[in-house]
């Protein structure tokens, strides 16, 4: 075909040319008729085949009728002595899945080809025959099947063989009958024959310890004949040696030698089976892994990616419990960092960041930066992770770590990505107490330029609990009050709040943050507003440098046990009465069901058993109550009233709450007092 | 419990990730849909990736996937986190060298439409429900080709007649659009 030159149009049509374009299934199904044909044209059906056969894997489905059609169409067939057509009708048949009363319309054809002189139909006949059955049928040609197994050809042999490992899920009872075949399939000469022997025997023997012992020993021994049969006798040795005696301290593993001397297989594949299979033994030395770690070593130089990933995969787990023995390979892992293949280079780079001793630190900090960019986020998160724990294995090397990660922090990257960072800084400020200072520094850098609120606000209360404590919590100051002359309202909302806790708990600030958070009383949104203004008026109006109430302290920083929806829903079924409302009778618990409107209601015989008054009732009962008492009657107009706030806990002998009543100038706070047991008395 | 080596998957896609021929052997993806977002995902994935002279090896959703391009098709094979790497590789290159093989070298999406019959019979030889049957790409391709539609000519002849043949038949077919 190459001989021949094609035309430019010619060329172009062809793009576009599929032997299915416009393919429809409707007319297929149409097609299909000619299998009824008394003359079959034998090509013309599997070409029609061959289109059904795309239209499945293509997603198309077919309705049950169609299929059903289809199918007895199919049995047809049969008729016709072509190679070519049976192997299609095989394939279709399978993938038409009949069920069982459709299915016994091909069983004797079926069972026909599978004792037919033509060894290609025997070999596929058993596949698909086994692929349909139940279990009555399965009973039925159960002997052939056994003979099947031993049979000289190994195509048939292998397939009653891999049909019986499918069937063991189902039937197992019928398939444990095969044991005495399947045992002389072990010994096949045929290389495949054996693997697929061995995995059948060792299912149906695998909760006999002592059967599969037994196979090993004899195998380890014997004459293994193809790679892949010698894969399985690795797993099956490891499993061996993982279940016997444990206490056998004395001297080698057994089978150990059997592994390593697979070590110098000359299949890949078998090669790395054990090393790996080396690496996973329970409790393995470093005089058993060395051995593997070489042949690991070796493939971390191989040509083809397969193998390196391979390798430094395994190197990689190996390194979380031994590092040491993988410090060798450090040279070949430090070339992969550049490998094209990014899963092999992040592997390197987590491996080298659990095995690097504090020394290389530096260095390999200074490989790692020019690799981050290469990468996709998510497996910078994976190298982010590691360089924390690489951090808290070397508190002492903090400063380059921190510094790493603070500029690649700086630079571009995706939410998640980010906020890995920032929790590796968090956890690091927690754990290593020198580096509380530089880590809150970059901290207070970055959030100047973050472009994500979310992490902004929590930089920001982190901040205001770790910022406090430090010995000189002024230069913290200037970072968060700029976050509220230059972001959004809920960053500025934040910061507002980061700002007075500075102030409630570094007495000596308290005047500066006065002043900022005075400012912050102008502000153009709402919330950023009132929080100012309850700070402001809650820390000890003056501004002097006093201490401030711990009640205030936990009143205003501490946190609400009350799970938050309950309130909700609570305050919105508050039918307002004389009792002012009560958060004590919020339920604790959150329930998940979003009926719990109904469910609260009925927690709270005190708001709901009054009558419903108007709404307004509260406030005018405060107010008239406020108006009463004369000290209070130069204070203007009551602005707000807060609800309730729970002072004491919920099983105390007196109940206290607080309602604020905020005025113009003044804030009163009215202390409820509720004897809770009806014997006392309460005095003043 | 150790476990025969298995295969999840193996996808032929073409060079935009559209199917050409797949089969699936696990029930990760039990709807068509899953399957589909599955090979967006992972041909997305590998799409910039060059694995034309080596098979290139990558990581997705708890499965490995090895793969390997030719022309315009994209080879996969997919396996468990757990399995064997190199076994897997094995598998995706005796269905690669086989495909070759019968395709008579020309690997490309519209030899392989035409010639689906051979892909879809190829596959069913080399896995069946998971397990490997065979790796040898020579045993593979011998098995498909001696129950081929047209079992005339040997795979190893490209005969004159037959080269005629096909391009009397192109010329009829760009003739006739």
């Amino acid at each position: 075909m190459s001989q021949f030159v094609k035309k430019d149009d010619d060329r172009d049509e062809e793009a576009e040319y599929s032997p299915f374009l416009g393919i429809e299934k409707g007319a297929v199904l149409q097609e299909a008729r000619v299998f009824n044909d008394p003359q079959l044209d034998s090509r013309k059906c599997s070409q029609v085949i061959t289109k059904l056969l795309y239209l499945l894997n293509q997603g198309e489905t077919f309705t049950k009728v169609e299929a059903t059609e289809v199918f007895f169409s199919v049995t047809k067939l049969f008729q016709s002595k072509d190679i070519g057509l049976r192997r299609m009708v095989y394939l279709i048949i399978k993938e038409l899945s009949p069920s069982s009363d459709e299915v016994i319309i091909v069983t004797s054809s079926l069972m026909k080809d599978m004792n037919s002189k033509t060894d290609v139909y025997r070999a596929n006949a058993i596949r698909v025959l086994c692929r349909i059955t139940d279990g009555t049928l399965l009973t039925q040609i159960e002997r052939y099947l056994k003979q099947a197994i031993v049979d000289k050809n190994p195509v048939v042999a292998s397939a009653a063989l891999v049909s019986g490992i499918h069937l063991l899920q189902t039937n197992p009872e019928i398939v444990k009958r095969w044991s005495n075949e399947v045992q002389e399939a072990v010994q096949s000469r045929a290389a495949l024959v054996q693997f697929h022997a061995l995995a059948l025997l060792h299912q149906i023997r695998q909760n006999d310890r002592l059967a599969v012992s037994k196979l090993v020993t004899s195998l380890t021994r014997g004459t293994v004949r193809s790679p892949l049969a010698q894969c399985l006798l690795i797993r099956y040795t490891s499993q061996v040696i993982r279940e016997s005696s444990m206490n056998n301290q004395s001297g080698d593993r057994p089978f150990y030698d059997y592994l390593e001397g697979c070590l110098r297989h000359k299949a890949e594949m078998v090669i790395f089976e054990a090393a790996r299979a080396i690496t996973e033994l329970n409790g393995v030395t470093s005089r058993e892994l060395t051995p593997a770690i070489t042949v690991l070593q070796l493939f971390l130089s191989s040509s083809k990616p397969v193998l390196r990933f391979a390798a430094v995969r395994t190197l990689n787990k190996v390194a979380m419990t031994h590092p040491m023995a993988v410090t060798n390979c450090n040279i070949d892992m430090e070339s992969l960092i550049s490998d094209q293949n990014r899963s092999i280079a992040t592997l390197a780079i987590t491996t080298l960041l659990k095995t690097g001793n504090e020394s290389g630190v530096d260095r390999l900090m200074k490989q790692i930066t020019n690799f981050m960019s290469d990468i996709a986020d998510e497996f910078k998160i994976v190298v982010v992770d590691a360089i924390r724990s690489l951090c808290l294995k070397f508190p002492l090397k903090y400063r380059s770590l921190m510094n790493f990660l603070s500029n690649i922090l700086r630079e571009e990257g995706g939410f998640e990505y980010k906020k890995s960072i920032v929790d590796s800084i968090v956890i690091l400020i927690r754990d290593i107490p020198d580096a509380k200072e530089s880590g809150l520094l970059h901290l207070c850098e970055f959030i100047e330029d973050c472009e994500f609120t979310y992490l902004s606000t929590q930089i920001l209360h982190f901040l205001g609990v770790e910022g406090p404590k430090t010995s000189d919590p002024s230069k913290y100051i200037r970072y968060i009050y700029n976050r509220v002359i230059l972001e959004n309202a809920t960053v500025r909302a934040s910061a507002v709040s980061t700002l007075a806790k500075f102030g409630a708990v570094v007495d000596s600030l308290k005047p500066r943050v006065f002043v900022l958070l005075r400012r912050c009383l102008y502000d153009n949104d709402d919330e950023v507003r009132d929080r100012a203004t309850l700070y402001l008026n809650t820390l000890g109006g003056d501004g002097s440098v006093v201490e401030t109430d711990k009640d205030v302290k936990n009143f205003l920083f501490g946190s609400l046990e009350t799970p938050l929806v309950n309130l909700e829903t609570s305050l919105k079924n508050y039918e307002p009465t004389e009792e002012p409302f009560d958060i004590s009778s919020v339920p604790k618990e959150v329930k998940s069901q979003p009926l719990t409107e109904k469910k609260s209601a009925g927690k709270k015989p005190t708001a709901l058993g009054a009558p419903p008054a108007a709404p307004t009732s509260t406030v005018d009962a405060y107010e008239k109550l406020l108006s009463s008492i004369p000290e209070f009657s130069t204070f203007g107009q009551l602005f707000k009233s807060s609800p309730p706030v729970e002072l004491t806990e919920a099983e105390t002998e007196y109940a206290v709450n607080v309602v604020k009543h905020i005025f113009d100038k003044h804030v009163v706070f009215q202390y409820n007092c509720t004897n809770t047991i009806p014997e006392q008395l309460l005095e003043n | 419990m150790e476990s025969c080596p298995s295969v999840k998957n193996i996808l032929l896609l073409d060079s935009e990730g559209n199917r050409v021929a797949v089969k699936y052997y696990s029930d990760d993806w039990p709807t068509n849909s899953s399957k589909e977002a599955f090979e967006k995902s992972v041909f997305t994935k590998t799409q910039k990736t060059n694995a034309r002279t080596e098979a290139e090896i990558t990581m997705f959703e708890n499965n490995i996937v090895i793969y390997k391009f030719a022309q315009d098709l994209h080879f996969f094979v997919t396996g468990g986190d757990e399995e064997n790497e190199l076994i897997i590789s094995t598998v995706l290159q005796g269905f690669f060298d086989a495909v070759g093989l019968l395709l008579r070298g020309n690997v490309d999406k519209k030899e392989a439409l035409e010639n689906l019959d051979l892909i879809l019979l190829c596959l069913d030889e080399i896995v069946d429900g998971g397990i490997i049957l065979e790796t040898d790409a020579n045993v593979i391709a011998g098995k498909v080709a001696s129950h081929s539609v047209d079992s005339g000519a040997p795979l190893s002849e490209q005969t004159i007649s037959q080269a005629l043949a096909t391009a009397r038949e192109h010329l009829t077919r760009s003739l006739l659009k």
